[in-house]
């Protein structure tokens, strides 16, 4: 069986209809376990006090708003290389759970940063490179909205995305490219030494699990509904044309 | 039960408020425009094949001439 079956939407909506709850049940689950964990039982760091525990929400929601771009960009460049309606859909799905991620990354990053670096903001190359990419999220989806003709709403966008992943990678690897600005380093890491503490680090993974799930779970259920609005506007059409 | 979170209480509070508003708000509106969706496919669907069938007194005269 090859992927490609599923961008027939007839397969997309039985298989997405049955993974659904799963991923919802699944997302509930580790969303409860890792922030119940994290805020009540995880203890307060020794020189950021409890606003350590603004990274079980930050990190998740900065990796989600990163990782859905790329999605986007993969499922863009599926759409113009192999045109399969259901992935231009799933790309216009994901955006707006981008665009809410960005927006809670750059929040709690402000409300953290206002005690811990004694400003809300900084034009810091990881700061801005965000905040461009929040600026791409909201041109991607006005985009979508302004051209009537949904094909030529896909070809433009799945272009804009391209460009806009530069901005994806920059949020990503500003720190290496310019090794300055406030911004720490990753909080994750292979190095036992740069890593966070293991107090730190399950309830962490468990919560970026969660955010992973909730990504899924929305993906899914609002490219679901793309697709039925899709088939919904050719049946008003051909109504019309009748 | 609630942790002691210091000096930084309002900080902390307010970050998580923000997130789960945020994420909330994502999950109902997409919940709704999902359920939107699906109940105006549903109608116009039945409604075209209401169309489409043959109205009752008809199929069954033809099932009565085929009989």
């Amino acid at each position: 069986m090859s992927l490609w079956e599923y961008a027939n939407p007839r397969k997309f909506m039985a298989l997405s209809g049955a993974v659904l709850p799963i991923a919802a049940v699944g997302t509930a689950v580790a969303m409860v376990v890792g922030l119940v964990w994290g805020f009540f039982f995880t203890p307060d760091d020794y020189r950021q006090g409890s606003t350590v525990k603004i990274i079980y929400i930050h990190v998740p929601s900065a990796m989600i708003a990163i990782n859905c771009w790329l999605m986007m960009l993969i499922t863009s460049l599926v759409w113009l290389i192999r045109r399969h309606h259901v992935s231009a859909l799933a790309a216009k799905a994901a955006a707006p759970i981008g665009a809410t991620m960005t927006v809670i990354a750059l929040l709690t990053g402000a409300i953290w940063g206002q005690p811990m670096w004694g400003t809300w903001w900084a034009w810091d190359p990881r700061l801005t490179s965000f905040l461009i990419l929040f600026l791409f999220y909201l041109g991607y989806m006005a985009l979508w909205a302004a051209v009537e003709n949904p094909d030529t709403a896909a070809e433009l966008t799945s272009v804009l995305c391209i460009v806009g992943s530069v901005f994806a990678v920059l949020s990503r690897y500003a720190l290496v490219f310019w090794n300055q600005g406030l911004h720490q380093g990753a909080s994750l890491s292979l190095d036992k030494e740069e890593n966070v503490s293991d107090v730190f680090y399950w309830p962490l993974l468990i919560c970026i699990a969660g955010f992973v799930g909730l990504f899924i779970t929305l993906v899914l259920l609002r490219t679901r509904t793309e697709v039925r609005d899709r088939r919904l506007k050719a049946l008003i059409a051909r109504e019309r044309m009748a | 039960m609630m942790p002691d979170l210091g000096k930084y209480a309002v900080e902390v509070l307010s970050a998580y408020a923000v997130t789960l508003g945020l994420v909330v708000v994502l999950v109902v509106v997409s919940i709704r425009q999902s359920v939107r969706t699906r109940t105006r496919l549903r109608d116009i669907e039945e409604a075209q094949a209401a169309r489409r069938a043959p109205p009752a007194d008809t199929a069954r005269k033809e099932t009565a001439s085929h009989g």
